[in-house]
C-alpha cells in the first residue's frame, strides 16, 4: 500500500518555510492592494479638505497644497454664511438646509406610500389588483431623465415649479421600496393574521401593531439607500428651481464653479463641497450594517 | 406566491394605493404619454401651431450624424465606465475576501464613495486634474504633457470616465464581495488540494459562480453610466468641448431645455425610453431565474 513518501526531515522544513514566506508575500501584497484602493478613494477628498484651509491665493497661483493651512475657519465661515464663487450670495447654510428638507420629505415620503401600497397589495384581493401592481412596477422603466420635457410641462400646468411640494412629491413614487416591501410581507406567516382576525383586530390594528414593528430593519436599511438619494438629486432640482432660496447643495456647488476659470473662490467652493459630502457620507459609515443590508436586498 | 389568509373589503386597500398611484399616473405616465404624443408633432418657433408630422421627428433623429455621434459617444462612454468599475471592484472584492488582518476597516473605507453625488465625484476629480489649479493637471503639464480638458475633447472624455467609474467603484465592490462571501468554502478547499493555484482557483471556480453577480451589476453599470452620470457631465465639461463629451442623455437636454426643440427631443425620450425598457427587461429575465420566492 501506498503510505505517505518518507520525506527527509530537512526537507520538510525547508517546504514548511517556503511556504511561510509565500504565505506572508501574499499577505502584504494584499494589504499592499488594498491599501492603494483606499488611498484612491480618500485622496480626492484629502486633497479638498486641504484646499479649504488656505486662501484664495495660494490656490490660484496654482501652488497646490498637500498641508493643511490656516484659513480653515475663516473659509468655512464664509461658505456657511456668504457663499461664494460663481454664484455669490447663496450661503451654504441655507442650501444645506434646503437638501435636509428634500432628502427627508423624498426618504419618509417614498417609505410611507410603499408601505402602504404593498400592503393593499399583499394583504387584500380587490379587483385590479395586478394591474395596480404593474403600474407601479413599470415605474422603474420610466427615469426621469427620459421624460424630462413632458415631466417639466406638467410642473408648470401644476404651478409646482420652485416649491418644495415640486421637488420632492414626484420623486416619491418608488417602485422598488414596494417591491421590496411586497416581498417581505409575503413571509409573515400566515397564522399571524388569523390570530389577528380571531382577537377582532382589523386590518389598519394588525399593521401598527404588528406588521410596522418587524419592518423596523427593512425600513432602516431603505432609510439609508432613500436618503442617499434624495441628497443626491441633480438633474430634477436643476430642471425645477431657479429660485435661489430654494437651491439645493450638490446643484449650487456645481453652480459656484460655472466653467471652472482658474480664478475662482476655489478656497470657498473646496470648503462647500466638504459641507455637501459630509452629510450622506455620515448616514452611509454609522449606518454601514443597515446600508448594506438595504442595498444587496432592494436591488437583487 | 400569495397569502391565503387575508383581509376583506376593497375600499381601504384602494384608498392606500391611491396616493401611489396619483403619483405615478400624474408625473409617470402623463408625460411619458405625452413624449410619446410629441415625439409625432412639430411646433413652429413660436409654438404657435403644431402639425403631425408622424415618424418623421424619428427620422430626422435617427439619420442626424450629430446624434450617431452622441450615441458611439455614449456607447464608448458606459463600457468604458463599466468596465474600469466592474473590474477595479473585483478585484478589491477578491483581496478584501482574504482572511487578513483589518478587513473590516477596509470595507468601510471603500464602501463610502457610494455616499458621493456623481456631480460631486466630478468636482473632487476638477479639483484633482484642473490644468491652473489641479495637482495633477499641474503636474502633466510640468512633465511636458500639454494637459487641458476644456481644449482637449479625448481629455475631456477620460476625465468623466474616471470621474463616473470612481463613484460606480464601491456600489460594485458591496454586490461583489456579498458574492464571494456566499460561495461556499469546501469548493475552494477541494481545488486548492486538487491543487490549483490561487490565479487558477480564481478564473475556473470562482469566477463562474460569481458570473451571475458580475452579469446583473453589468446591467446596473451600463443604465448608472447611460442616465446617472448627466452629473457628472454637467458639472465637469457641459458635454464640451466642442461635444466631444455629449451622451444620448446630455443632448436631451441640451435639445430640449436649452434649444426648446420639443418635437426632437420628445422622440430622443421615446428612443431611450424603448432602451430603458430594454435593459429592464433584460435585467428581470435574469432575477426570474435567480431569486425564489
Amino acid at each position: 500500500m501506498h503510505g505517505p513518501l518518507p520525506l527527509p526531515a530537512a526537507d520538510v522544513d525547508a517546504l514548511a518555510r517556503r511556504t511561510r514566506a509565500r504565505r506572508r508575500r501574499e499577505t502584504l501584497l494584499t494589504h499592499a492592494s488594498l491599501v492603494l484602493g483606499v488611498l484612491v478613494f480618500a485622496f480626492p477628498i484629502y486633497l479638498t479638505l486641504i484646499g479649504s484651509t488656505h486662501d484664495v491665493n495660494t490656490i490660484g497661483r496654482g501652488d497646490v497644497p498637500l498641508l493643511p493651512g490656516g484659513e480653515a475657519i475663516a473659509n468655512y465661515a464664509q461658505a456657511w454664511s456668504a457663499g461664494g464663487g460663481r454664484y455669490m450670495g447663496v450661503p451654504a447654510a441655507g442650501m444645506l438646509a434646503n437638501s435636509l428638507v428634500m432628502a427627508l420629505l423624498i426618504t419618509l415620503g417614498k417609505i410611507a406610500i410603499s408601505l402602504a401600497s404593498a400592503y393593499a397589495v399583499v394583504f387584500f384581493r380587490f379587483p385590479f389588483r395586478m394591474l395596480a401592481f404593474w403600474l407601479i412596477f413599470i415605474t422603474l422603466m420610466l427615469p426621469v431623465e427620459v421624460r424630462i420635457i413632458p415631466t417639466f410641462q406638467v410642473m408648470v400646468d401644476l404651478q409646482l415649479t420652485n416649491s418644495m411640494a415640486g421637488l420632492t412629491v414626484p420623486l416619491i413614487a418608488s417602485a422598488t421600496a414596494t417591491l421590496l416591501f411586497r416581498q417581505f410581507f409575503l413571509t409573515i406567516p400566515d397564522e399571524y393574521v388569523e390570530a389577528a382576525k380571531i382577537d377582532g383586530a382589523g386590518p389598519l390594528r394588525f399593521f401598527k401593531d404588528v406588521v410596522l414593528p418587524l419592518s423596523v430593519t427593512n425600513i432602516a436599511a431603505l432609510f439609508v439607500i432613500l436618503f442617499i438619494y434624495g441628497w443626491n438629486q441633480y438633474l430634477w432640482p436643476l430642471l425645477i428651481v431657479n429660485d435661489r432660496s430654494l437651491e439645493t447643495i450638490v446643484v449650487g456647488l456645481t453652480k459656484m464653479i460655472g466653467g471652472g476659470d482658474a480664478q475662482n473662490e476655489w478656497n470657498v467652493i473646496m470648503a462647500t463641497a466638504v459641507l455637501a459630502l459630509l452629510p450622506p457620507v455620515a448616514v452611509v459609515v454609522l449606518m454601514q450594517r443597515w446600508f448594506v443590508k438595504g442595498l444587496t436586498e432592494t436591488e437583487k | 406566491m400569495e397569502k391565503r389568509v387575508i383581509f376583506k373589503g376593497w375600499a381601504l386597500p384602494l384608498a392606500l394605493l391611491l396616493p401611489q398611484l396619483v403619483i405615478t399616473g400624474v408625473f409617470f405616465f402623463w408625460p411619458a404619454g405625452q413624449a410619446v404624443y410629441q415625439s409625432f408633432l412639430r411646433e413652429d418657433a413660436f409654438g404657435l401651431s403644431r402639425q403631425f408630422v408622424g415618424l418623421e421627428n424619428f427620422a430626422d433623429v435617427l439619420t442626424d450624424p450629430t446624434w450617431l455621434d452622441a450615441l458611439w459617444r455614449s456607447g464608448f462612454f458606459s463600457a468604458s465606465v463599466a468596465f474600469l468599475a466592474l473590474s477595479v471592484a473585483l478585484f478589491l472584492a477578491v483581496q478584501a475576501d482574504k482572511h487578513i488582518r483589518g478587513a473590516a476597516t477596509y470595507k468601510t473605507l471603500l464602501i463610502w464613495p457610494y455616499a458621493v453625488a456623481p456631480a460631486i465625484a466630478a468636482v473632487l476629480w476638477l479639483f484633482m486634474f484642473h490644468p491652473n489649479i489641479g495637482l495633477f493637471g499641474r503636474m502633466l503639464n510640468a512633465a511636458g504633457i500639454p494637459w487641458n480638458y476644456k481644449l482637449n475633447g479625448d481629455q475631456a472624455m477620460l476625465l468623466v470616465i474616471l470621474a463616473s467609474a470612481w463613484k460606480q467603484v464601491s456600489y460594485n465592490f458591496i454586490f461583489f464581495l456579498a458574492g464571494l462571501q456566499s460561495i461556499p468554502k469546501s469548493v475552494l478547499e477541494a481545488a486548492a488540494i486538487d491543487g490549483a493555484r490561487p490565479a487558477r482557483r480564481f478564473w475556473t471556480v470562482v469566477f463562474p459562480l460569481l458570473s451571475p453577480t458580475a452579469f446583473f451589476l453589468l446591467v446596473v453599470n451600463l443604465v448608472y453610466a447611460f442616465f446617472d452620470t448627466f452629473g457628472v457631465i454637467h458639472a465637469l465639461t457641459q458635454g464640451g468641448p466642442g461635444k466631444a463629451t455629449e451622451t444620448l442623455i446630455y443632448r436631451v437636454y441640451t435639445d430640449g431645455v436649452m434649444n426648446l426643440n420639443l418635437g426632437s427631443s420628445a422622440a430622443q425620450s421615446v428612443i431611450l425610453m424603448v432602451l430603458v425598457i430594454a435593459l429592464t427587461m433584460v435585467q428581470f429575465r435574469y432575477i426570474e431565474r435567480k431569486v425564489h420566492y
